[in-house]
């Protein structure tokens, strides 16, 4: 039985997305494993693409201090509501080193709502390395020094505008893009544990034990997801400590999200049994553990690697979508789905319609798995054709 | 065909006790209990009942009962009289609150299920046939789009759009004005101007998985000899593709729908939250974040059972359409 999580790569992507290329016959033959699945990979653009955003996002998040112009929390009073700063290079015609009009500040006579104006005949340059909110790089170095920045007292620079409190979205996109993405990676490594030990125990010994583990799997994808982590995620107390709800957030995420990961390992193995190799390996004397893991489980690594990129994408929505509804994270931790609950009425938005880029970097990050999952598919079998 | 089905009946029972237990363990899971609940409130409003009548009234409803006496008083109370308990927050019988609302949940459910089949079946049929053309690579944009975009976010921004430009809220079932009216056609005329957002929210989510889906199942049937014969034999391209090869591509349509519904409740939640529709989803979340969960308890309940029937009638309908199936 087909569906989207069993079709073949072939049939499904890589047609419209990746024109096939001959390989060149001698090299292949000598080349190790490795390099013919980076060398398939390679021919997935999309998939390369989105592999150097998903590292460029990585690294951003990793050093969101040092990246980020100002801090996460820091509130300023008279810069609610600020629209982006655009970054521009021409200057009254002229070609000028990048900067940003200086934002003005006014309210709206009759309605009293703050308006802002950018003001032409100022220029903020932005700077590089300039110092500003202190802060420890990595938990570990004590500094100041920000990526960028302007040098004014009053000004600030918004690539994504302020929130209600005056906060840089632009920073806490980047800070949040460390909890929501961790919290993928964390969440698919629970399910790559349980996912692993349930899918290579049905898939190799089979028998009743396959029947019921397969029964378990239907009766979980027979609940309604999302009720069901609502539920769960409602029974975590709200007094814990923050980090801890997170972690337990992504469990319970996992709870669900192994199920896919399962069947394909149950399958391979169910596929591999067969295979002389393994047969080879029994005759000889091999114990069972050291089939599994010494022959078989080698065979099917880049399989295991594609289903579990293709999972991160589930454990970021699920986050974002419990967090959105003020079940999953909540403030002061800073995720995108935390980022998002001051996107949730139409007032707002029509408002500060910046308040969404954390939406689109979900998009973005989803995207870009996808296509790097089914890129890795593609190329998890390197000798097949 | 009637064994098969009595099969598929039996197994939807194990399931079902489970589900049930499962709702109910979330119901039990949070700190504290019904009493102590109740006890809150009676303090909000100014009165209170002391430690001893606290400790009476747990005897009394039989709250130190180990889990599985509590879990069998709850559910035989539903299954024999309806009965799913009372919801602290609107002092009311569960019952009375949910019906009404899970009604409509349903139907927006099974429309935008409808939405989705009528666009991803004719979508995918056409992708598979003029594979590598224009609207291919376009569809399969919107594939990928569809996949990526959460449903809440699709929402906000339609609401956005239709704000900004056609000055139109279209948050709720109704505008404001007709709530509480009678139905007449200027309200159904103004439901309908509602209603479409969520069914498009819903819809592409769900569509977009199954196109591809379709398209590849097309591709693989296309190729088989049987689809050469016809051809040979003289028919026409369109008669050849819906009359053969469309009916077997179609399997898993039918073989998901009880996958379907699961996926089309979690969405009509979120969607339904962002929308502020009078469906399950807002009155579950606020049950959640209130604590009253024999209310939320019985919303997972319930929405799970559906699951599960609608499961069991899509085997059933498979086993159907597919002889191989009820013979192997």
């Amino acid at each position: 039985m087909t569906d989207i999580h069993t079709l073949s790569p072939e049939t499904l992507l890589s047609p419209p997305l990746a024109p096939k290329e001959e390989f060149n016959a001698d090299a292949s033959y000598t080349a190790k494993p490795r390099t013919l699945i980076w060398w398939r990979f390679r021919k997935h653009k999309l998939a390369v693409v989105s592999l150097a955003f998903m590292v460029i996002l990585g690294l951003l998040a990793l050093f969101a201090d040092f990246m980020s112009p100002y801090g996460p929390n820091t509130i300023n009073r008279l810069n609610t509501f600020a629209p982006p700063n655009v970054v521009r290079v021409i200057h009254d015609g002229a070609l000028h080193r990048p900067f940003v009009y200086p934002l003005k500040r006014t309210r709206d006579p009759e309605t009293a709502r703050v308006l802002y104006q950018e003001d032409r005949t100022k220029v903020l340059p932005v700077e590089f390395f300039v110092r500003g909110e202190t802060y420890a790089l990595l938990g570990l170095v004590e500094t100041n020094l920000h990526f960028f920045g302007v040098n004014d007292r009053r000004q600030q620079i918004n690539l994504l505008g302020t929130d209600s409190l005056g906060r840089d979205l632009f920073t806490r996109l980047l800070y949040g893009a460390r909890v929501t993405l961790s919290a993928g990676l964390i969440g698919v490594a629970f399910s790559f544990v349980l996912g692993l030990a349930l899918g290579a125990i049905s898939g190799y010994y089979g028998g009743w034990l396959d029947a019921m583990i397969q029964r378990l799997m239907e009766f979980i994808r027979s609940i309604p997801t999302i009720p069901l982590w609502m539920g769960l995620a409602a029974a975590l107390p709200i007094a814990w400590d923050p980090l801890f709800v997170y972690v337990l957030i992504t469990i319970i995420l996992s709870l669900i999200g192994w199920t896919h990961l399962a069947r394909v390992v149950r399958g391979r193995f169910l596929s591999l049994k067969s295979e002389d190799y393994v047969l080879a390996a029994r005759l000889a004397g091999a114990s069972e553990y050291r089939i599994v893991t010494r022959h078989m489980l080698p065979a099917m690594t880049s399989y295991i690697i594609a289903a579990l990129t293709l999972a991160i994408p589930e454990m970021i929505l699920g986050e974002t979508a419990l967090s959105f509804l003020g079940l999953g994270l909540r403030p002061p931790v800073v995720s995108w789905g935390v980022l998002l609950q001051d996107a949730q009425n139409l007032r707002t938005i029509s408002l500060a319609p910046w308040l969404l880029a954390p939406g689109i970097a979900v998009v973005l990050v989803v995207l870009a798995f996808n296509f790097i999952g089914d890129g890795l598919r593609d190329a998890a079998d390197p000798y097949g054709q | 065909m009637l064994s098969y089905i009595a099969r598929r009946l039996l197994w939807a029972i194990p399931t079902l006790v489970f589900v049930s237990f499962i709702s109910f363990v979330i119901i039990q899971l949070p700190p504290g209990d019904f009493v102590t609940a109740y006890a809150a409130q009676l303090r909000n409003s100014g009165d209170y009942i002391t430690e001893a009548q606290e400790a009476l009234l747990r005897a009394e409803w039989g709250l130190n009962d180990p889990l599985l006496v509590q879990y069998w008083r709850w559910i035989s109370n539903i299954v024999l009289h309806g009965d799913f308990g009372r919801s602290l927050e609107w002092n009311a019988a569960v019952s009375d609150l949910i019906w009404e609302r899970l009604g409509l949940t349903l139907a927006i459910s099974t429309l935008s299920m409808v939405f989705t089949w009528l666009i991803a079946i004719p979508v995918g049929v056409y992708s598979a046939t003029r594979q590598y053309s224009v609207f291919d690579y376009l569809f399969t944009v919107f594939g990928f789009l569809g996949k990526g975009i959460p449903d809440f976010l699709l929402a906000l921004i339609l609401m956005w759009i239709t704000f900004v430009w056609l000055n139109m809220d279209v948050g709720g079932l109704v505008s404001p004005q007709f709530e509480g009216q009678p139905w007449d056609l200027a309200k159904i005329g103004n439901m309908l101007s509602h209603i479409w957002i969520p069914l498009v929210v819903l819809a592409t989510g769900g569509a977009a998985g199954l196109i591809r889906v379709m398209r590849a199942n097309m591709l693989d049937e296309l190729r088989k000899p049987y689809v050469e014969t016809a051809y040979a034999q003289g028919f026409g391209e369109r008669t050849v593709v819906w009359r053969y090869p469309v009916r077997v591509a179609l399997n898993p349509f039918i073989s998901t729908v009880g996958w379907a519904l699961p996926a089309l409740f979690s969405g009509d939640v979120i969607t339904a939250v962002v929308l502020n529709l009078p469906t399950t989803g807002p009155l579950l979340l606020q049950a959640l974040k209130m604590q009253d969960m024999y209310l939320a308890g019985s919303f997972i309940l319930i929405l799970s059972v559906f699951t599960v029937i609608g499961t069991v009638l899509s085997d059933i309908l498979l086993a159907l359409s597919d002889p191989r199936i009820r013979f192997s």
